[in-house]
Order: structure tokens, then C-alpha cells, then sequence
């Protein structure tokens, strides 16, 4: 059983309280990615490509009793780690939490500031896929 | 090893140059800025925002038309950009049209040259190493007439393969539209034969220059050209201004591409006569502060003098591609003999996007993805490229801080 939404926004935002440079924080973040899951094959098809994002990314879902889970990959090692912080947060929790978080995290560990409009476009249509799982999976 | 390459051969005083450019004396992410992606767009020199801002506080006015003071200075001052255009290209001044730069320039002759005279069957040739924008326009008319668009290859290195060329050249080829150079590889292509060879076929010939003006000095009578395009915004002036070329006796035959004032002699509701060139493809009221800053600029890079500009940059394309060969791993995307300052570049199998965005975070800004070229990127094989596109204000420090840079970003990434 996964750890309460808050809880882990809570840790997240704790690692990267650590940063003050933003290298370092990217190769967190990079760090992250490369210790994603790897997608099954059968996955990286362009059915579960998310649009949005200037790098591509692959996003499947799957419920197991009144959990969902994520499982992700991108070409971009940056994408993939941004991928990686939300498939830690969402993952493993009732659709109906995923759908009614307000994301505070993303701006607690000011995910979005580092990115560019093109990027924050990323991120926000990935957010919005994986709400999209949640709801058909509520 | 590098401050003997400052002291370069081309006597061009960059530390007093960068002092025009006053965006570029700033810190982004913290890191002095370092500003690679010319070839996207360039920076203005001071002389080029004041005239844009002398134009605005002393004599803002629409032009041609107005019989007070203040429009005959901006007529005066717009008519002067053109003079200066047709000087700097070798043109005459109603053979210089104003436009809103290389992208409309395509498009209006593809509409109205190409719509008068290409039928069924007839043919275009472009090359592989294409921007978009010198594909697309010539496309649609293609489609619409039932012409077949023709596409010259190219070697792995990036260049234009002359003897394919020949081939392709045929009797029913009508138009010929090339890059002099190559936004996303840097070749700089033999225009000056690829336009004799086309001429002897029949065809006519536009070149898209889009790429040439900044960095070396142009003559479109002595290149025969038909027809050329290039944007200000690339040349260290305004965005929303361009030019297109044309032969008077071309431009004559052509209709107008827009309807409206300006373009006009003369308005009945049963028939109007148009005014003649350059006139009568500038339908309505202009880019008026595009225009003078083109000017401005072309006067700018003339004072410092082209051989000198291409020739330092020539030096800095030398060093960078010394300099970036030296990165476990890089490859050099283009490498053409005949090259202007563009580093297009792969590291491993690192995608140019991170790359980029790690510069980025150092203060360093280069382009990333396809440069508008995506049929040139399926070509080659690759999805896209990591460019480092050079001006003349760019330094040798910059690209030892551009090396250094990408070998941290691919700690990171590796
Ligand atoms: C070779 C080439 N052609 C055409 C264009 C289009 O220029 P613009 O967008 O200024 O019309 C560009 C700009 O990137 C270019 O590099």
C-alpha cells in the first residue's frame, strides 16, 4: 500500500530543499528518471504517447483493486525524471485522490519555474493524462 | 592558444563590437549570457534600436501619402532603407520589395509568378536541405496546378550533389529555389552554378538567402539570380521585415499578390490599374520602423565591412569545430567544405533537447530539434541536432565556455 499523497509530497519537497544549484537539482531529477521501471515494449507505442510535449513521452496505466498505477518512459533523461516525481506521487493511489489533488508539490519544489513554457506544457499535459486514467478508472 | 586567436587576423575589435549589443551584457541562470542561436534569429546593435526609436519620438507618419513635414521624413527615411538594400544587394531599387521577410517573399512568388506560369506537368526543383519555408509554399502550388516538386539529394556530409542536380534539370522545369545557406547545416551551396545551370534549362531561379546576408557579401546581378528572400530579423534588424528580389522584367510580368492601398494607380469600382514597382506588391501601410532598421542594420555590418565579418567567423567555425571534436563522442551534424558558422552537433545518443536545456541552466542558449529542416533530419537519419549558430560578436571564450558546458551537461546526462 502506497503512502498518502501528502506524505510523499512532503519528502519530495524535502530532497530538493537540499539544492541551491540548479545543476545539481537537474541531475537529481535525471538521477530519478534513470531508476524509473522500464516500460514494456508493447507500451511505447504512439497510442500512449502523451501530446504536449516537445520530447516524447509514453504513459500506461493499470488498476489493481481500488489502486492505479503508472508506468511511464520518455526519450528525454530530463522528461523521464520529471515523469519519474509523478509517477512516485500518483502511483499506487485511489483515482478518486488523483483527480481532487490540487498538485501543490509541483510548485513546492518549483518544478514548473525550471521549466519552459514548452516543457510546463509537457508537464501539464501529462498531468492531465494521468488524471484522464484516473477518471475512467473511477 | 586562445588569446593568440584573439588576437585575430581579421583585426575585428569584438570586445568594442559587443559593446553595441547591449542584450547580450546580462546574466541568465546566473551566467553571463552566451548567444548561440544566430541563425534563429540575431541580436540589433544600439545604431538599429535607435533608428527604431528616433523613428517613433521625432517622426512617426505613414508614408506616400501625407503632404506634411513629418511624412516626408518617414517616406524619405523608408525610401533611403530601400536604397540602402538595393546598394547592399546590388539591385535596383524597384527591383527591392518590401515584405515581411524570407517566408512571405517565398509565398509571394510562388503565388503570383508561379500561379501565372506553372501548368500540369511542369516541374520545381528544391534541395533536401530545405527550411520549411522554402518547401511548403512551392508544395501548395504544386498541388494546386498538378506540377511535380522535385528534390535535388544531398551527400551525408550536407552538400548538394551537382551531377544529380544536372540530371533532374529538364525541359519542363520552370522554378529552381535554393538556400544559399543551409540554416541547419551551414552549407553554403554553389548558387552561383546551380542558377547558370538552371538558366541554361529554361528555369528561373530563386535563392532563398535567408542565411547569407549575415554573414557575407552578396550580389544578386552578379549571381544571375531571378529571384532572392531574406529576413531582417537574421540580418541584426527588426522581426516583420524582409525582402524580396526580383527582376524588373519578372516582377513586371507578375500580378499582385495582395489587393489594397499603395499598390494601386488607380480605383474605380469597375477596374483598377496598379501602381508600378516597387509599389505594387506593398499593399498597404508597410513595416515603416522594419524598413529603417533594416537599413540601419545593413549600414551597421557595412561599416564594420563583410570581408572582415565572414572572415572572423570563419575562424570562430574553425575553433568551435576543433574545439567541440574534442568531446568523447561528438559528431558534427554537416561537413560541408563550403561552410558558413553553424555547429550542428550530436553527443552519443543524448537527446539535443536535454542538452540544450542543461545549457541553458549555464547561461548558454543554442537550438534544438529539427530547425524547420525535418525532411533534411529524416535524410540524415537523426530526428534533430544540438545548433551553436555564430554572429560576429561571438568570441572564442564563448565557445570554450560552450565545451566546457556540454562535457558538464553530459556528466549529468551519461
Ligand atoms: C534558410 C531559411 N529559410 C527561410 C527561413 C524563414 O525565415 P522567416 O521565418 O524569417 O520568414 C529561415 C528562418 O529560419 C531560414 O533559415
Amino acid at each position: 500500500m502506497s503512502k498518502p499523497i501528502s506524505e510523499i509530497e512532503n519528502e519530495l519537497a524535502e530532497e530538493f530543499d537540499l539544492f541551491d544549484d540548479q545543476m545539481d537539482k537537474y541531475e537529481y531529477i535525471i538521477d530519478l528518471g534513470k531508476k524509473l521501471p522500464p516500460l514494456a515494449p508493447q507500451y511505447l507505442q504512439d497510442d500512449f504517447l502523451v501530446k504536449g510535449c516537445q520530447s516524447k513521452v509514453w504513459l500506461h496505466a493499470y488498476i489493481e483493486g481500488d489502486r492505479i498505477f503508472f508506468e511511464a518512459d520518455s526519450n528525454s533523461s530530463i522528461t523521464k525524471g520529471i515523469i519519474a516525481i509523478l509517477v512516485r506521487v500518483f502511483s499506487g493511489q485511489k483515482p478518486s485522490e488523483i483527480i481532487n489533488n490540487p498538485l501543490a508539490f509541483i510548485d513546492r519544489i518549483q518544478l514548473r519555474s525550471h521549466l519552459s513554457s514548452q516543457r510546463s506544457n509537457g508537464l501539464t499535459a501529462m498531468i492531465q493524462r494521468m488524471k484522464t486514467y484516473a477518471t475512467a478508472f473511477a | 592558444m586562445i588569446a593568440e586567436k584573439k588576437i585575430s587576423k581579421t583585426l575585428l575589435d569584438v570586445e568594442q563590437i559587443r559593446n553595441d549589443f547591449p542584450i547580450l551584457h546580462q546574466l541568465v541562470n546566473k551566467k553571463p549570457l552566451i548567444y548561440l542561436d544566430n541563425a534563429a534569429t540575431s541580436q540589433k546593435p544600439l545604431t538599429v534600436i535607435n533608428a527604431i526609436n528616433n523613428y517613433y519620438t521625432q517622426y512617426n507618419s505613414n508614408i506616400h501619402r501625407g503632404a506634411h513635414h513629418l511624412a516626408h521624413l518617414a517616406t524619405e527615411a523608408y525610401e533611403n532603407a530601400r536604397k540602402t538594400v538595393a546598394q547592399h544587394i546590388n539591385a535596383a531599387e524597384k527591383e527591392v520589395n518590401f515584405v515581411r521577410g524570407t517566408t512571405e517573399a517565398i509565398n509571394l512568388v510562388a503565388a503570383t509568378y508561379g500561379r501565372k506560369f506553372i501548368t500540369k506537368g511542369d516541374e520545381i526543383i528544391i534541395s533536401a536541405l530545405e527550411h520549411h519555408s522554402n518547401i511548403v509554399p512551392w508544395q501548395m502550388l504544386c498541388e494546386e496546378k498538378g506540377a511535380l516538386l522535385k528534390v535535388i539529394p544531398i551527400t551525408d556530409d550536407g552538400e548538394i550533389i551537382f551531377e544529380e542536380y544536372l540530371k533532374l534539370l529538364n525541359e519542363k522545369t520552370k522554378i529552381v529555389s535554393v538556400p544559399y545557406i543551409s540554416n541547419a547545416l551551414g552549407t553554403i551551396n554553389p548558387v552561383k552554378e546551380i542558377i547558370a545551370a538552371a538558366h541554361k534549362a529554361g528555369a528561373i531561379v530563386f535563392i532563398d538567402a535567408a542565411q547569407a546576408l549575415p554573414h557575407q557579401k552578396v550580389d544578386v546581378k552578379e549571381l544571375d539570380c531571378d529571384f532572392w528572400g531574406f529576413s531582417g530579423h537574421k540580418v541584426f534588424a527588426a522581426t516583420g521585415i524582409g525582402i524580396l528580389y526580383g527582376k524588373e522584367s519578372l516582377l513586371e510580368q507578375m500580378p499582385p499578390y495582395m489587393g489594397g492601398g499603395e499598390m494601386i494607380k488607380n480605383v474605380t469600382f469597375e477596374k483598377t490599374t496598379y501602381n508600378e514597382l516597387p509599389y505594387k506588391f506593398e499593399a498597404g501601410t508597410p513595416n515603416i520602423e522594419g524598413g529603417i532598421s533594416l537599413g540601419a542594420a545593413l549600414n551597421y555590418i557595412n561599416n564594420i565591412g563583410l570581408d572582415k565579418i565572414s572572415a572572423y567567423e570563419h575562424e570562430l567555425l574553425e575553433y568551435g569545430t576543433e574545439k567541440l571534436l574534442e568531446i568523447d563522442e561528438l559528431k558534427i551534424i554537416g561537413r560541408a567544405k563550403n561552410k558558413s558558422s553553424v555547429l550542428s552537433f550530436l553527443v552519443g545518443d543524448i537527446l539535443p533537447y536535454d542538452l540544450g536545456v542543461l545549457l541553458n541552466e549555464q547561461g548558454i542558449a543554442i537550438r534544438t530539434g529539427h530547425h524547420c529542416c525535418q525532411p533534411l533530419m529524416n535524410r540524415l537519419g537523426i530526428e534533430g541536432t544540438c545548433r551553436a549558430s555564430l554572429a560576429f560578436y561571438n568570441t572564442f571564450e564563448e565557445l570554450d565556455e560552450l565545451v566546457k558546458g556540454i562535457k558538464k551537461a553530459v556528466t549529468i546526462l551519461k
